[in-house]
């Protein structure tokens, strides 16, 4: 597994552990009501899981195993992973923070690095989709 | 593959279909006016869909396909891989008991069964975490 993969399936467990903390917190509190504040995380727990956990594990696992090159560098240009892997964990960290605090801006702008994120991800992940005869 | 990735896999796809039932059961309650209690079952869908199918699919195959523990533990620990599929799956099954009493039935156990749930569902999720972060490695 490469060291990006690792980054990002590493990132992904942990948006996985804090959005499952927050969804089990907002479950409890529906069935024995103790600080009806808690439903201000639900916006926040959808971003961590399906952006921070679902699609960031895609982007890792989809790095490691789609087909490589037979020339150096086999993975391509990893530097637009890693361009991605930054973006998209401040759009997720931004975008969970503009939902808490109600910043519209800061939404906005966490929305604008998933976009750039996935962009960068998709023109790196296309070169690779080949018959693995090809290099 | 492995039997703890088979029951996971499968359990996942029995998830899909139900979603997908109730799902359908949610988009022909208005317009049959079928039973109220139904309307209840949204949240139900959802998570049977996302973390039934979708993180459990993710979770047996990654118990399966992910770089080996060790030599002698391939895939880890066992007694805590089959802990998060229980604790993730009563979790489920428990919400989808709980969602709908506390709405027909308030103050009914449907309350402390949600709770139950959600504490079942962390921990799984906790657990699938100790178990495969090892397993994410360089070669």
């Amino acid at each position: 597994m490469p060291r990006l993969s690792v980054w990002m399936i590493r990132a992904a467990l942990i948006y996985l552990g804090i959005g499952f903390l927050f969804g089990s917190l907002m479950l409890a509190n529906k069935g024995v009501s103790f600080e009806p504040s808690l439903w201000r995380l639900l916006p926040v727990h959808i971003d961590l899981l399906l952006v921070g956990w679902l699609l960031q594990l895609a982007m890792g696992v989809a790095f490691w195993i789609a087909p490589r090159f037979s020339d150096r560098p086999r993975y391509g240009r990893a530097w637009l992973v890693c361009a991605a892997f930054i973006l998209l964990n401040s759009g997720v960290l931004l975008n969970a923070w503009g939902e808490w605090s109600g910043t519209a801006a800061a939404t906005l702008v966490g929305w604008c690095c998933i976009l750039s994120a996935g962009l960068c991800f998709v023109i790196h992940l296309v070169p690779r989709i080949k018959p693995l005869a090809i290099t | 593959m492995p039997v703890l990735a088979r029951y996971t896999i499968k359990t996942a796809l029995v998830h899909l279909a139900v979603a997908l039932v109730i799902g359908l059961a949610l988009a022909a309650q208005s317009v049959f006016q079928l039973p109220v209690f139904i309307a209840t079952l949204r949240p139900v869908f959802l998570h049977l869909l996302i973390v039934g199918w979708l993180t459990q699919l993710i979770f047996g195959v990654a118990t399966w396909m992910f770089p080996k523990y060790s030599k002698e533990q391939p895939r880890g620990n066992p007694q805590l891989g089959w802990a998060v599929y229980l604790l993730l799956n009563i979790g489920l099954v428990l919400r989808a008991i709980g969602e709908p009493l506390i709405v027909l039935q308030p103050g009914s156990i449907g309350g402390p069964t949600l709770v139950i749930s959600a504490l079942l569902q962390v921990t799984a999720g906790w657990l699938f975490i100790i178990t495969i972060w090892p397993r994410v490695k360089e070669r």
